[in-house]
């Protein structure tokens, strides 16, 4: 088995502005993603939902400022890391993920 | 490992002819590479667990093959003789890298079961599974980009060096090393499986692996003066992969049109050059020097990959291909059913070269007129929807430009043909929109 960390990327005006109906559609799909992974042989390590980029602060060296590291359209907004036999494994997995309107990016977790 | 004698690759009963003949030795070396290359590599990897040691360990049996083979002949089976040579340098390999984790406690981790392998594979190839599909399978795998694909392909499958898919595509050496690299470093890092595909999959997943194919020929037959010899053998080899591709999945119907459409457009090869080196169209071709056993071959593939069930976009393509190779002169070709498997085509993969390519076909039935309307409409959809830019399609301008010398507006054929030229950039197609416009007084 290998670590993959799935990251969650969505428009974060949608959100804002998504309906209370939407809002429990997504948040009911993340509760059936749990045993959706477990069906395909996978497990949920650890995951995490972040608020918003408007709460974001960077750090680079001593300069501290306000907002995310980089500026993007669709903005980090969550994670999955799991536990996969493989790539397809974790892509066939990661397909299950439940946005907004964005999508998910996978990204193996490296072994020292 | 104990030696066994019985599956030592040197034993001296398999072996005849050419012990001392190094032309002799050489060829059967160069034979064995482009036949058995795939098959070795990929029964190799299994063993490495990772393509760049599978890929040294093959290429250090092909040196190997060299001295051996001089000295005591070349094996009955190179290829068994190959993957046993292979398959044991990957052992030792993967053994010594054991060792060494061994004496390093810190960095162990739990190791891939190396026993279940057998060390001792004897020379008879059918003890060795055939892992080619998993082969072809990982290399076109969807989380690869498109050129990093055919890249792979090329190189791990057929065999091709990176100088050489470098020089196919047009870009430089380092870069294509990079690229080979970068690919081989994701399939290890992100585990990318070695494996071929479930059922589910296997539609999506194929279809990957025959455009992969489809457009290392294509890349070959665009601009067959480029790079002359090795864009004439990368259409070899496309031909070859599609013909390995289908003895091993003898059912997909698809594939047996991918090789049917490659042979039916490559038996045209030889015509579409002439002894100057420029580009004769269809219409003008020498059908005498068309290969007629290419044909033959592909009209048989064609006709077994329409039956059953929807054909695919290969089989109609092929199929197509199959009715201008048959005719007797540009005349007479069945124009009527080949611009009704275009409207099929149409249906089954819509796409802007397909209603283009129709609209070819429609003007040689309703008349260019007809066409021109066509292509009117292509154009101002195309500019619609920006995305699908067929405006930069540099066989939109030439085909219209065509149209319009037929009806003779020199003028705006003029014109047309310019823009066409302005958008080529293959020799062989620039000179001949030149001969165009010399023959339309506007050289």
């Amino acid at each position: 088995m290998a670590e993959y960390m799935i990251l969650l990327f969505d428009d974060e005006t949608a959100w804002a502005e998504a309906s209370p109906d939407e809002y429990d559609r997504i948040f009911k799909a993340h509760g059936r993603f749990q045993e959706q992974c477990a069906e395909l042989g996978g497990r949920i390590v650890s995951s995490g939902a972040l608020q918003p980029t408007s709460t974001a602060t960077s750090v680079r060296g001593d300069v501290v400022t306000d907002g995310p590291f980089a500026e993007t359209k669709e903005a980090l907004g969550g994670y999955y890391l799991i536990d996969a036999q493989d790539l397809d494994q974790a892509l066939a997995i990661a397909k299950l993920v439940p946005v907004l309107r964005g999508g998910v990016e996978v990204r193996p977790i490296m072994v020292f | 490992m104990t030696p066994d004698p019985r599956s030592r690759p040197d034993r001296g009963d398999a072996f005849h002819g050419g012990v001392g003949d190094a032309a002799y030795v050489r060829s059967a070396i160069e034979d064995a590479h482009r036949r058995e290359w795939a098959f070795v590599l990929a029964a190799t990897a299994r063993v490495a667990g990772d393509l760049d040691l599978a890929e040294e360990c093959v290429q250090d049996a092909y040196l190997a093959a060299l001295d051996a083979w001089t000295r005591q002949g070349v094996p009955s089976s190179p290829g068994a003789w190959l993957t046993t040579t292979a398959r044991r340098r990957a052992l030792d390999v993967c053994r010594r890298r054991r060792t060494l984790r061994d004496k390093l406690p810190l960095l162990v981790e739990p190791e891939p079961a190396l026993e279940g392998v057998d060390a001792g594979d004897g020379p008879d190839c059918a003890a060795v599974p055939d892992d080619r599909l998993r082969l072809i399978f990982t290399c076109c795998h969807p989380a690869l980009a498109g050129e990093a694909q055919i890249a792979l392909t090329l190189r791990l499958v057929c065999g091709l060096t990176t100088r050489q898919i470098a020089h196919a595509f047009l870009v430089s050496e380092a870069t294509m090393a990079a690229r080979v690299t970068r690919a081989k470093k994701k399939i290890a890092a992100a585990r990318i499986p070695y494996r071929a595909p479930d059922a589910d999959e296997l539609p999506d997943r194929l279809g990957r692996v025959l455009s992969v194919i489809h457009l290392a020929y294509t890349t070959a037959h665009t601009d067959p003066t480029g790079a002359e010899l090795m864009h004439r053998d990368l259409a070899a080899r496309a031909i070859d992969l599609a013909r390995m591709l289908l003895a091993l999945m003898p059912d997909e119907r698809e594939v047996r049109g991918l090789l049917a459409l490659l042979l039916l457009t490559d038996a045209r090869a030889a015509a579409r050059i002439d002894a100057q080196g420029r580009l004769v169209l269809l219409e003008d071709q020498d059908r005498d020097r068309w290969n007629r056993g290419f044909i033959e071959e592909g009209t048989g593939l064609v006709a077994r990959a329409l039956r059953g069930g929807r054909p695919g976009r290969y089989a109609l393509q092929a199929a197509i291909a199959a009715l201008h190779d048959e005719a007797v002169s540009y005349q007479d070709t069945d124009w009527p059913q080949i611009v009704e498997l275009y409207d099929v085509l149409m249906r089954v993969w819509p796409s802007p070269v397909v209603a283009l390519n129709r609209a070819a076909a429609r003007s040689m039935v309703y008349g260019p007129q007809a066409a021109l309307a066509e292509i009117a409409e292509l154009e101002q959809h195309a500019a619609r929807a920006k995305a699908d830019s067929l405006a930069g399609y540099r066989y939109l301008a030439a085909a219209k430009a065509d149209l319009l010398r037929r009806l003779g507006r020199t003028e705006e054929a003029v014109l047309t043909y310019r823009q066409a030229l302005e958008l080529t950039e293959g020799t062989a197609e620039r000179e001949f929109l030149l001969r165009r416009l010399r023959e339309l007084g506007a050289g």
